[in-house]
Protein backbone atom coordinates (compact mmCIF):
# COMPACT_ATOMS: atom_id res chain seq x y z
CA UNK A 1 0.00 0.00 0.00
CA UNK A 2 2.92 2.58 0.90
CA UNK A 3 4.58 1.71 -2.17
CA UNK A 4 1.60 2.64 -3.87
CA UNK A 5 1.62 6.14 -2.85
CA UNK A 6 4.93 6.36 -3.79
CA UNK A 7 4.86 5.46 -7.16
CA UNK A 8 1.94 8.34 -7.81
CA UNK A 9 1.73 10.68 -10.12
CA UNK A 10 3.94 13.51 -9.63
CA UNK A 11 2.40 15.84 -11.82
CA UNK A 12 0.24 18.67 -9.89
CA UNK A 13 -1.02 19.85 -13.02
CA UNK A 14 -4.27 20.70 -11.65
CA UNK A 15 -6.79 22.51 -13.95
CA UNK A 16 -9.11 24.88 -11.24
CA UNK A 17 -12.09 26.77 -12.56
CA UNK A 18 -12.11 30.48 -11.84
CA UNK A 19 -14.48 32.39 -9.85
CA UNK A 20 -16.07 33.25 -13.39
CA UNK A 21 -16.86 29.58 -14.05
CA UNK A 22 -18.83 29.43 -10.82
CA UNK A 23 -20.92 32.27 -11.92
CA UNK A 24 -21.58 29.84 -15.10
CA UNK A 25 -22.03 27.52 -13.04
CA UNK A 26 -24.86 29.34 -11.30
CA UNK A 27 -26.06 30.91 -14.98
CA UNK A 28 -26.69 27.37 -15.82
CA UNK A 29 -29.66 25.76 -15.13
CA UNK A 30 -29.27 22.60 -15.57
CA UNK A 31 -31.57 20.16 -17.83
CA UNK A 32 -32.54 17.38 -15.43
CA UNK A 33 -34.48 20.63 -13.86
CA UNK A 34 -36.47 21.76 -17.01
CA UNK A 35 -39.14 19.50 -16.31
CA UNK A 36 -39.28 17.15 -18.79
CA UNK A 37 -38.39 13.68 -18.91
CA UNK A 38 -41.29 10.74 -18.52
CA UNK A 39 -43.86 10.53 -15.40
CA UNK A 40 -42.26 14.57 -14.72
CA UNK A 41 -45.59 15.39 -13.20
CA UNK A 42 -44.64 13.25 -10.32
CA UNK A 43 -41.25 12.18 -10.83
CA UNK A 44 -38.99 15.26 -10.47
CA UNK A 45 -35.62 13.34 -11.22
CA UNK A 46 -33.71 9.87 -11.78
CA UNK A 47 -30.24 9.82 -10.27
CA UNK A 48 -28.05 6.74 -9.79
CA UNK A 49 -24.49 6.55 -7.95
CA UNK A 50 -21.62 5.11 -8.03
CA UNK A 51 -19.04 3.88 -5.37
CA UNK A 52 -15.38 3.02 -6.36
CA UNK A 53 -12.27 2.48 -4.53
CA UNK A 54 -9.14 2.65 -6.08
CA UNK A 55 -6.81 -0.62 -5.58
CA UNK A 56 -3.68 -0.13 -3.19
CA UNK A 57 -4.87 2.58 -1.28
CA UNK A 58 -6.64 2.73 2.43
CA UNK A 59 -10.20 4.22 1.98
CA UNK A 60 -10.31 8.27 2.55
CA UNK A 61 -11.89 8.43 5.87
CA UNK A 62 -8.89 6.40 7.10
CA UNK A 63 -6.49 8.80 5.10
CA UNK A 64 -4.71 11.33 6.31
CA UNK A 65 -4.20 14.73 4.66
CA UNK A 66 -0.74 14.17 2.76
CA UNK A 67 -2.68 10.60 1.57
CA UNK A 68 -5.94 11.99 0.46
CA UNK A 69 -3.55 14.74 -1.81
CA UNK A 70 -1.78 12.60 -3.54
CA UNK A 71 -4.68 10.19 -4.21
CA UNK A 72 -6.40 13.45 -5.70
CA UNK A 73 -3.61 14.55 -7.95
CA UNK A 74 -3.63 10.31 -9.06
CA UNK A 75 -7.11 10.59 -9.93
CA UNK A 76 -7.24 14.30 -11.18
CA UNK A 77 -4.48 12.86 -13.60
CA UNK A 78 -6.19 9.70 -14.32
CA UNK A 79 -9.92 11.75 -15.19
CA UNK A 80 -8.51 14.11 -17.41
CA UNK A 81 -6.82 11.44 -19.60
CA UNK A 82 -9.97 9.99 -20.67
CA UNK A 83 -12.43 11.41 -23.11
CA UNK A 84 -14.43 13.20 -20.14
CA UNK A 85 -11.93 15.83 -19.81
CA UNK A 86 -13.04 18.50 -22.31
CA UNK A 87 -16.30 18.28 -20.86
CA UNK A 88 -15.44 18.96 -17.27
CA UNK A 89 -15.30 21.67 -14.70
CA UNK A 90 -12.88 20.60 -11.79
CA UNK A 91 -12.68 21.84 -8.35
CA UNK A 92 -10.52 21.18 -5.33
CA UNK A 93 -12.99 22.02 -2.32
CA UNK A 94 -10.01 23.20 0.15
CA UNK A 95 -9.92 26.26 -2.31
CA UNK A 96 -13.11 27.27 -2.48
CA UNK A 97 -15.09 29.43 -0.30
CA UNK A 98 -17.90 27.79 2.20
CA UNK A 99 -21.08 29.61 -0.29
CA UNK A 100 -19.40 28.36 -3.53
CA UNK A 101 -19.02 24.64 -1.57
CA UNK A 102 -22.91 25.11 -0.47
CA UNK A 103 -24.36 26.54 -4.02
CA UNK A 104 -22.90 23.16 -5.60
CA UNK A 105 -24.38 21.01 -2.50
CA UNK A 106 -27.85 22.95 -3.19
CA UNK A 107 -27.05 22.06 -6.78
CA UNK A 108 -27.17 17.95 -5.91
CA UNK A 109 -23.32 18.60 -7.39
CA UNK A 110 -22.11 17.60 -4.00
CA UNK A 111 -22.50 15.92 -0.72
CA UNK A 112 -22.48 17.35 2.72
CA UNK A 113 -19.47 15.51 3.27
CA UNK A 114 -17.62 17.41 0.62
CA UNK A 115 -19.11 20.88 1.17
CA UNK A 116 -17.25 20.28 4.64
CA UNK A 117 -13.99 21.72 2.24
CA UNK A 118 -11.67 19.18 3.20
CA UNK A 119 -8.26 18.74 2.24
CA UNK A 120 -7.67 16.30 -0.77
CA UNK A 121 -11.32 16.92 -1.92
CA UNK A 122 -12.78 17.60 -5.01
CA UNK A 123 -15.37 17.21 -7.77
CA UNK A 124 -15.45 16.91 -11.91
CA UNK A 125 -18.50 18.59 -13.45
CA UNK A 126 -19.90 18.14 -16.75
CA UNK A 127 -20.74 21.23 -18.28
CA UNK A 128 -24.62 20.70 -18.37
CA UNK A 129 -24.52 19.41 -14.65
CA UNK A 130 -25.75 15.71 -15.27
CA UNK A 131 -22.48 14.21 -14.15
CA UNK A 132 -20.24 14.89 -11.43
CA UNK A 133 -17.30 12.18 -10.33
CA UNK A 134 -17.24 13.42 -6.55
CA UNK A 135 -13.22 12.38 -5.59
CA UNK A 136 -12.06 11.34 -1.91
CA UNK A 137 -15.75 11.31 -0.84
CA UNK A 138 -16.58 8.82 1.93
CA UNK A 139 -15.92 6.32 -1.23
CA UNK A 140 -12.29 7.81 -3.33
CA UNK A 141 -14.69 7.88 -6.36
CA UNK A 142 -17.94 8.43 -6.42
CA UNK A 143 -19.79 8.71 -10.05
CA UNK A 144 -23.42 10.31 -10.07
CA UNK A 145 -25.56 10.85 -13.17
CA UNK A 146 -28.82 12.90 -12.97
CA UNK A 147 -31.94 13.22 -15.27
CA UNK A 148 -35.42 14.63 -15.40
CA UNK A 149 -38.09 12.41 -14.88
CA UNK A 150 -38.09 8.58 -14.67
CA UNK A 151 -35.10 7.57 -16.51
CA UNK A 152 -33.60 5.23 -14.99
CA UNK A 153 -32.43 2.89 -17.74
CA UNK A 154 -30.77 5.87 -19.74
CA UNK A 155 -28.85 7.14 -16.81
CA UNK A 156 -27.80 3.84 -16.04
CA UNK A 157 -26.50 3.53 -19.61
CA UNK A 158 -24.84 6.81 -18.86
CA UNK A 159 -23.33 6.12 -16.18
CA UNK A 160 -21.85 2.56 -17.20
CA UNK A 161 -20.46 4.19 -19.89
CA UNK A 162 -18.68 7.01 -17.60
CA UNK A 163 -17.21 3.68 -15.49
CA UNK A 164 -15.97 1.89 -18.51
CA UNK A 165 -14.32 5.14 -19.67
CA UNK A 166 -12.74 5.08 -15.58
CA UNK A 167 -11.98 1.54 -15.67
CA UNK A 168 -9.39 2.11 -18.79
CA UNK A 169 -7.82 4.54 -16.53
CA UNK A 170 -8.04 3.23 -13.01
CA UNK A 171 -7.74 -0.43 -11.38
CA UNK A 172 -10.60 -0.45 -8.72
CA UNK A 173 -10.65 -2.87 -5.68
CA UNK A 174 -12.82 -5.63 -6.29
CA UNK A 175 -13.92 -9.16 -4.34
CA UNK A 176 -15.36 -11.71 -6.47
CA UNK A 177 -17.47 -12.49 -3.94
CA UNK A 178 -18.29 -9.03 -2.46
CA UNK A 179 -18.11 -7.29 -5.61
CA UNK A 180 -17.01 -3.17 -5.20
CA UNK A 181 -15.34 -2.91 -2.00
CA UNK A 182 -16.29 0.23 -0.15
CA UNK A 183 -15.85 2.40 3.06
CA UNK A 184 -19.15 1.50 4.15
CA UNK A 185 -20.15 -2.43 3.72
CA UNK A 186 -24.06 -1.40 3.03
CA UNK A 187 -22.27 0.13 -0.30
CA UNK A 188 -20.90 -3.10 -1.23
CA UNK A 189 -21.32 -5.21 -4.68
CA UNK A 190 -22.79 -2.84 -7.24
CA UNK A 191 -21.86 0.06 -5.50
CA UNK A 192 -25.06 1.79 -7.00
CA UNK A 193 -27.49 3.84 -5.28
CA UNK A 194 -30.48 4.33 -7.18
CA UNK A 195 -32.47 7.52 -6.30
CA UNK A 196 -36.12 9.01 -7.93
CA UNK A 197 -37.43 12.36 -6.65
CA UNK A 198 -40.91 12.08 -6.00
CA UNK A 199 -43.70 15.38 -5.72
CA UNK A 200 -46.32 13.64 -3.68
CA UNK A 201 -48.43 16.57 -2.53
CA UNK A 202 -51.63 14.54 -3.00
CA UNK A 203 -50.88 11.50 -1.03
CA UNK A 204 -49.72 13.84 1.66
CA UNK A 205 -52.83 15.81 2.19
CA UNK A 206 -55.22 13.23 1.94
CA UNK A 207 -52.84 11.45 5.07
CA UNK A 208 -51.67 8.22 3.24
CA UNK A 209 -48.27 9.03 2.57
CA UNK A 210 -47.64 7.32 5.84
CA UNK A 211 -48.68 4.15 3.89
CA UNK A 212 -46.13 4.54 1.22
CA UNK A 213 -43.29 4.90 3.41
CA UNK A 214 -44.10 1.73 5.59
CA UNK A 215 -44.64 0.05 2.46
CA UNK A 216 -41.30 1.16 0.74
CA UNK A 217 -39.77 0.04 4.34
CA UNK A 218 -41.46 -3.17 3.78
CA UNK A 219 -39.61 -3.62 0.20
CA UNK A 220 -35.84 -2.19 2.14
CA UNK A 221 -36.13 1.01 0.42
CA UNK A 222 -35.34 4.07 1.71
CA UNK A 223 -37.22 7.34 2.04
CA UNK A 224 -35.60 10.91 2.73
CA UNK A 225 -35.98 14.46 2.24
CA UNK A 226 -34.59 16.78 -0.88
CA UNK A 227 -31.25 16.56 0.23
CA UNK A 228 -30.37 12.76 0.62
CA UNK A 229 -29.75 11.00 3.51
CA UNK A 230 -30.23 12.52 6.89
CA UNK A 231 -32.53 15.08 5.78
CA UNK A 232 -35.73 15.85 6.28
CA UNK A 233 -38.62 15.88 3.62
CA UNK A 234 -39.28 19.92 2.45
CA UNK A 235 -42.37 20.95 0.05
CA UNK A 236 -43.86 17.04 -0.30
CA UNK A 237 -40.74 15.99 -1.78
CA UNK A 238 -38.86 12.45 -0.92
CA UNK A 239 -36.49 11.10 -2.26
CA UNK A 240 -37.04 7.05 -2.86
CA UNK A 241 -33.51 4.25 -3.00
CA UNK A 242 -32.72 1.01 -2.94
CA UNK A 243 -30.48 0.17 -0.10
CA UNK A 244 -29.67 -3.50 -1.26
CA UNK A 245 -26.39 -3.42 -3.21
CA UNK A 246 -25.07 -7.09 -3.43
CA UNK A 247 -26.76 -9.99 -4.96
CA UNK A 248 -28.61 -7.96 -7.24
CA UNK A 249 -27.74 -7.06 -11.06
CA UNK A 250 -27.48 -3.54 -11.83
CA UNK A 251 -30.82 -4.11 -14.10
CA UNK A 252 -32.30 -6.23 -11.37
CA UNK A 253 -32.24 -2.87 -8.81
CA UNK A 254 -33.56 -0.66 -11.02
CA UNK A 255 -36.25 -2.84 -12.45
CA UNK A 256 -37.53 -3.66 -9.05
CA UNK A 257 -37.22 0.25 -7.73
CA UNK A 258 -39.31 0.94 -10.81
CA UNK A 259 -42.02 -1.87 -10.94
CA UNK A 260 -42.45 -2.32 -7.23
CA UNK A 261 -42.11 0.78 -5.90
CA UNK A 262 -41.77 4.12 -8.52
CA UNK A 263 -44.58 3.12 -10.71
CA UNK A 264 -47.04 2.10 -8.10
CA UNK A 265 -46.70 5.26 -6.02
CA UNK A 266 -46.93 7.03 -9.56
CA UNK A 267 -50.40 5.44 -9.74
CA UNK A 268 -51.57 6.20 -5.83
CA UNK A 269 -50.71 9.87 -6.17
CA UNK A 270 -52.17 10.59 -9.82
CA UNK A 271 -55.26 8.76 -8.22
CA UNK A 272 -55.16 10.61 -4.67
CA UNK A 273 -54.99 14.08 -7.63
CA UNK A 274 -58.26 12.60 -9.42
CA UNK A 275 -59.85 12.42 -5.92
CA UNK A 276 -58.76 15.78 -4.36
CA UNK A 277 -60.55 17.25 -7.76
CA UNK A 278 -63.45 15.28 -7.72
CA UNK A 279 -64.13 16.13 -3.86
CA UNK A 280 -62.33 18.31 -2.56
CA UNK A 281 -61.76 20.84 -5.17
CA UNK A 282 -62.53 24.14 -3.31
CA UNK A 283 -60.19 23.62 -0.93
CA UNK A 284 -58.03 22.17 -3.28
CA UNK A 285 -58.32 25.68 -5.33
CA UNK A 286 -58.20 28.12 -2.11
CA UNK A 287 -54.99 26.15 -0.85
CA UNK A 288 -53.12 26.50 -4.22
CA UNK A 289 -54.18 30.25 -5.00
CA UNK A 290 -53.58 31.34 -1.30
CA UNK A 291 -49.49 30.05 -1.80
CA UNK A 292 -49.72 32.28 -5.36
CA UNK A 293 -50.84 35.10 -2.95
CA UNK A 294 -48.28 34.81 -0.46
CA UNK A 295 -45.91 33.98 -3.07
CA UNK A 296 -46.48 37.35 -5.25
CA UNK A 297 -46.96 39.33 -2.33
CA UNK A 298 -44.86 38.31 0.81
CA UNK A 299 -42.10 40.59 2.03
CA UNK A 300 -40.12 38.12 4.29
CA UNK A 301 -40.36 34.58 3.69
CA UNK A 302 -38.21 31.38 4.80
CA UNK A 303 -36.96 28.48 2.15
CA UNK A 304 -39.09 26.15 4.61
CA UNK A 305 -41.87 28.59 3.70
CA UNK A 306 -41.03 28.76 0.11
CA UNK A 307 -40.88 25.23 -0.49
CA UNK A 308 -43.97 24.23 0.81
CA UNK A 309 -45.43 27.16 -1.43
CA UNK A 310 -43.53 25.70 -4.58
CA UNK A 311 -44.86 22.53 -3.67
CA UNK A 312 -48.47 23.81 -4.05
CA UNK A 313 -47.82 26.02 -7.16
CA UNK A 314 -46.29 22.89 -8.84
CA UNK A 315 -49.10 21.04 -8.26
CA UNK A 316 -51.91 23.85 -9.49
CA UNK A 317 -49.53 23.94 -12.39
CA UNK A 318 -50.06 19.92 -13.10
CA UNK A 319 -53.58 19.99 -12.36
CA UNK A 320 -54.35 23.32 -14.79
CA UNK A 321 -55.82 25.20 -11.86
CA UNK A 322 -53.87 28.51 -12.28
CA UNK A 323 -55.36 30.64 -14.75
CA UNK A 324 -54.38 34.05 -14.23
CA UNK A 325 -50.82 33.66 -14.41
CA UNK A 326 -48.46 32.29 -16.73
CA UNK A 327 -45.94 29.99 -14.80
CA UNK A 328 -43.77 26.86 -16.00
CA UNK A 329 -42.90 24.24 -14.47
CA UNK A 330 -39.23 25.31 -15.26
CA UNK A 331 -39.84 28.51 -13.14
CA UNK A 332 -40.65 26.64 -10.69
CA UNK A 333 -37.96 24.60 -10.43
CA UNK A 334 -35.51 27.16 -10.75
CA UNK A 335 -37.09 29.23 -8.07
CA UNK A 336 -36.41 26.28 -5.79
CA UNK A 337 -32.77 26.26 -6.58
CA UNK A 338 -32.37 29.74 -6.68
CA UNK A 339 -34.09 30.64 -3.24
CA UNK A 340 -31.58 28.55 -1.49
CA UNK A 341 -29.29 30.36 1.01
CA UNK A 342 -25.87 29.98 -1.50
CA UNK A 343 -27.68 30.74 -4.75
CA UNK A 344 -29.61 33.70 -3.39
CA UNK A 345 -26.02 35.42 -1.85
CA UNK A 346 -24.61 34.76 -4.90
CA UNK A 347 -27.11 36.34 -6.97
CA UNK A 348 -27.13 39.64 -4.58
CA UNK A 349 -23.39 39.59 -4.02
CA UNK A 350 -23.31 39.73 -0.87
CA UNK A 351 -23.17 37.43 2.94
CA UNK A 352 -26.55 37.71 4.97
CA UNK A 353 -28.07 36.78 7.73
CA UNK A 354 -31.00 34.41 8.06
CA UNK A 355 -33.11 37.51 8.58
CA UNK A 356 -32.10 39.59 5.25
CA UNK A 357 -32.48 36.23 3.70
CA UNK A 358 -35.65 36.20 3.79
CA UNK A 359 -36.45 39.61 2.75
CA UNK A 360 -34.41 39.35 -0.40
CA UNK A 361 -35.80 35.28 -1.28
CA UNK A 362 -39.51 37.28 -0.96
CA UNK A 363 -37.86 40.37 -3.65
CA UNK A 364 -36.96 37.73 -5.80
CA UNK A 365 -39.89 35.60 -5.87
CA UNK A 366 -41.47 38.37 -6.38
CA UNK A 367 -39.52 39.60 -9.39
CA UNK A 368 -39.93 35.84 -10.99
CA UNK A 369 -43.57 35.00 -10.65
CA UNK A 370 -45.83 38.07 -11.67
CA UNK B 1 -33.56 -28.28 59.04
CA UNK B 2 -33.27 -32.05 58.57
CA UNK B 3 -35.23 -34.11 56.08
CA UNK B 4 -38.47 -35.04 57.62
CA UNK B 5 -38.29 -38.58 56.12
CA UNK B 6 -34.13 -39.59 56.88
CA UNK B 7 -31.71 -37.58 58.96
CA UNK B 8 -29.89 -35.82 56.22
CA UNK B 9 -29.66 -32.39 55.53
CA UNK B 10 -33.02 -30.75 53.95
CA UNK B 11 -32.33 -29.00 50.51
CA UNK B 12 -35.49 -29.17 48.95
CA UNK B 13 -38.19 -27.25 50.34
CA UNK B 14 -41.68 -27.59 48.93
CA UNK B 15 -44.99 -25.70 49.70
CA UNK B 16 -48.34 -26.93 48.30
CA UNK B 17 -51.76 -25.50 48.44
CA UNK B 18 -54.45 -28.12 47.48
CA UNK B 19 -57.69 -26.85 48.09
CA UNK B 20 -57.15 -23.91 50.37
CA UNK B 21 -54.85 -26.80 52.45
CA UNK B 22 -51.18 -25.05 52.75
CA UNK B 23 -48.34 -28.19 53.62
CA UNK B 24 -44.85 -27.49 53.46
CA UNK B 25 -42.63 -30.35 53.12
CA UNK B 26 -38.54 -30.65 53.87
CA UNK B 27 -36.84 -33.11 51.97
CA UNK B 28 -33.11 -34.01 51.48
CA UNK B 29 -32.05 -34.17 47.81
CA UNK B 30 -32.10 -38.16 47.31
CA UNK B 31 -35.69 -38.39 49.03
CA UNK B 32 -36.92 -35.90 46.98
CA UNK B 33 -36.45 -37.53 43.95
CA UNK B 34 -37.56 -40.77 45.50
CA UNK B 35 -40.91 -38.72 46.42
CA UNK B 36 -41.39 -37.55 42.94
CA UNK B 37 -40.33 -33.78 43.16
CA UNK B 38 -38.09 -32.57 40.44
CA UNK B 39 -34.91 -31.25 41.61
CA UNK B 40 -33.01 -28.94 39.26
CA UNK B 41 -29.67 -29.49 39.62
CA UNK B 42 -27.00 -26.29 39.89
CA UNK B 43 -25.30 -27.55 37.11
CA UNK B 44 -27.87 -25.55 34.34
CA UNK B 45 -26.39 -22.23 36.20
CA UNK B 46 -22.74 -23.06 36.08
CA UNK B 47 -23.20 -24.09 32.01
CA UNK B 48 -25.22 -21.10 31.89
CA UNK B 49 -22.76 -18.86 33.05
CA UNK B 50 -19.92 -20.84 31.54
CA UNK B 51 -21.67 -19.96 27.95
CA UNK B 52 -22.17 -16.26 28.77
CA UNK B 53 -18.12 -16.03 29.78
CA UNK B 54 -17.17 -17.89 26.89
CA UNK B 55 -19.11 -15.68 24.58
CA UNK B 56 -18.53 -13.19 26.16
CA UNK B 57 -14.82 -14.05 25.60
CA UNK B 58 -15.51 -14.84 21.57
CA UNK B 59 -16.99 -11.12 21.53
CA UNK B 60 -14.16 -9.83 22.97
CA UNK B 61 -11.91 -11.62 20.56
CA UNK B 62 -14.05 -10.30 17.62
CA UNK B 63 -13.87 -6.61 19.24
CA UNK B 64 -10.22 -6.85 19.21
CA UNK B 65 -9.77 -8.14 15.68
CA UNK B 66 -7.07 -5.87 13.92
CA UNK B 67 -6.81 -5.31 10.39
CA UNK B 68 -2.86 -5.56 9.86
CA UNK B 69 -2.90 -3.49 6.71
CA UNK B 70 -4.50 -0.42 8.21
CA UNK B 71 -4.55 -1.07 11.93
CA UNK B 72 -8.10 -0.77 12.18
CA UNK B 73 -10.18 -2.85 14.83
CA UNK B 74 -13.25 -4.18 14.88
CA UNK B 75 -14.51 -2.01 17.85
CA UNK B 76 -13.21 0.86 15.51
CA UNK B 77 -15.89 -0.06 12.98
CA UNK B 78 -18.70 -1.16 14.45
CA UNK B 79 -18.00 2.86 16.23
CA UNK B 80 -18.28 4.65 13.58
CA UNK B 81 -20.07 2.29 10.28
CA UNK B 82 -16.79 2.57 8.01
CA UNK B 83 -14.06 0.24 7.46
CA UNK B 84 -10.40 1.26 6.91
CA UNK B 85 -9.33 -0.16 3.69
CA UNK B 86 -10.31 -2.72 1.52
CA UNK B 87 -8.58 -6.07 2.92
CA UNK B 88 -10.85 -5.36 6.17
CA UNK B 89 -13.01 -7.88 3.94
CA UNK B 90 -10.50 -10.00 4.27
CA UNK B 91 -9.57 -9.28 7.55
CA UNK B 92 -13.05 -9.37 9.93
CA UNK B 93 -14.53 -11.87 7.40
CA UNK B 94 -16.70 -13.82 9.72
CA UNK B 95 -18.21 -10.71 11.73
CA UNK B 96 -18.44 -8.94 8.22
CA UNK B 97 -19.87 -11.25 6.63
CA UNK B 98 -22.97 -11.88 9.43
CA UNK B 99 -23.27 -7.75 9.11
CA UNK B 100 -23.57 -7.62 5.46
CA UNK B 101 -25.76 -10.55 5.27
CA UNK B 102 -27.86 -9.20 7.57
CA UNK B 103 -28.02 -5.88 6.35
CA UNK B 104 -28.22 -7.08 2.22
CA UNK B 105 -31.30 -9.34 2.44
CA UNK B 106 -29.48 -12.41 2.96
CA UNK B 107 -27.27 -12.05 0.31
CA UNK B 108 -23.38 -12.57 0.43
CA UNK B 109 -22.37 -13.10 -3.20
CA UNK B 110 -21.78 -10.15 -5.83
CA UNK B 111 -23.58 -11.02 -9.35
CA UNK B 112 -22.98 -7.34 -11.11
CA UNK B 113 -20.64 -5.37 -12.97
CA UNK B 114 -16.99 -6.85 -13.09
CA UNK B 115 -14.17 -4.21 -13.88
CA UNK B 116 -12.91 -4.67 -16.92
CA UNK B 117 -9.32 -5.03 -15.73
CA UNK B 118 -10.48 -8.05 -14.25
CA UNK B 119 -11.31 -9.86 -17.49
CA UNK B 120 -13.66 -12.42 -18.36
CA UNK B 121 -12.71 -15.11 -15.61
CA UNK B 122 -15.02 -13.68 -13.17
CA UNK B 123 -17.47 -12.35 -15.52
CA UNK B 124 -18.12 -16.10 -16.67
CA UNK B 125 -18.57 -17.35 -13.03
CA UNK B 126 -21.13 -14.56 -12.36
CA UNK B 127 -22.77 -14.73 -15.56
CA UNK B 128 -23.01 -18.53 -14.13
CA UNK B 129 -24.61 -17.57 -10.82
CA UNK B 130 -27.24 -15.43 -12.52
CA UNK B 131 -27.93 -17.75 -15.33
CA UNK B 132 -28.55 -20.50 -12.72
CA UNK B 133 -30.98 -17.93 -10.83
CA UNK B 134 -33.06 -17.27 -13.13
CA UNK B 135 -33.67 -20.38 -14.23
CA UNK B 136 -34.59 -21.15 -10.79
CA UNK B 137 -37.20 -18.46 -11.52
CA UNK B 138 -38.41 -19.69 -14.54
CA UNK B 139 -39.20 -23.09 -12.89
CA UNK B 140 -40.80 -21.66 -10.08
CA UNK B 141 -42.95 -19.66 -12.66
CA UNK B 142 -43.22 -22.95 -14.80
CA UNK B 143 -42.28 -20.98 -17.74
CA UNK B 144 -40.47 -23.56 -19.78
CA UNK B 145 -39.53 -22.22 -22.77
CA UNK B 146 -37.32 -19.75 -21.06
CA UNK B 147 -36.15 -22.30 -18.67
CA UNK B 148 -35.37 -24.36 -21.48
CA UNK B 149 -33.41 -21.29 -23.25
CA UNK B 150 -31.70 -20.69 -19.61
CA UNK B 151 -30.27 -24.15 -19.18
CA UNK B 152 -28.34 -24.01 -23.21
CA UNK B 153 -26.70 -20.75 -22.24
CA UNK B 154 -26.01 -22.58 -19.05
CA UNK B 155 -24.55 -25.60 -21.03
CA UNK B 156 -22.81 -23.15 -23.25
CA UNK B 157 -21.10 -21.05 -20.98
CA UNK B 158 -19.67 -24.51 -18.68
CA UNK B 159 -18.13 -25.55 -21.83
CA UNK B 160 -16.75 -22.64 -22.58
Amino acid sequence: MRQRFNSVTKSANVSLISMNNITRIYDNICDWMDGSGPLSDIVVSSRIRLARNVSGFVFSTQADDQQREQLLRYLHDQVMETELKDDLWYLEMSRMAPLERLMLAERHLISGRLAEGNTGCGVAISHDESMALMLNEEDHVRVQVLASGLQLEETYENINRIDDLLEEKIEYTFSPQYGYLTACPTNVGTGMRVSVMLHLPALKMSGQIEKVFRAAGEMRLAVRGLYGEGTEPIGDFYQLSNQTTLGKTEQQIIEQLVSLAVEPIVEYERQARNKLLKDRMAALDDKIHRAVGTLTHARLISSEETAYLLSLLRLGIQLDRIKDKDISLRTVNELFLLTQPAHLQHHYKQTMDAGQRDELRARFIREHIR
Amino acid sequence: MQCQLCNKHATVHLTEIVNGHKTEKHLCEECAIKEGVTVKAHVPINDLLNNLMTAQKESQQIEDMTCPECNMTWRQFRKSGLLGCPHDYVAFEEPLRKLIERTQEGASTHVGRVPRHTGGRHFQRLTLIRLRQELQQAIEQEDYEAAVQLRDEISKCESN
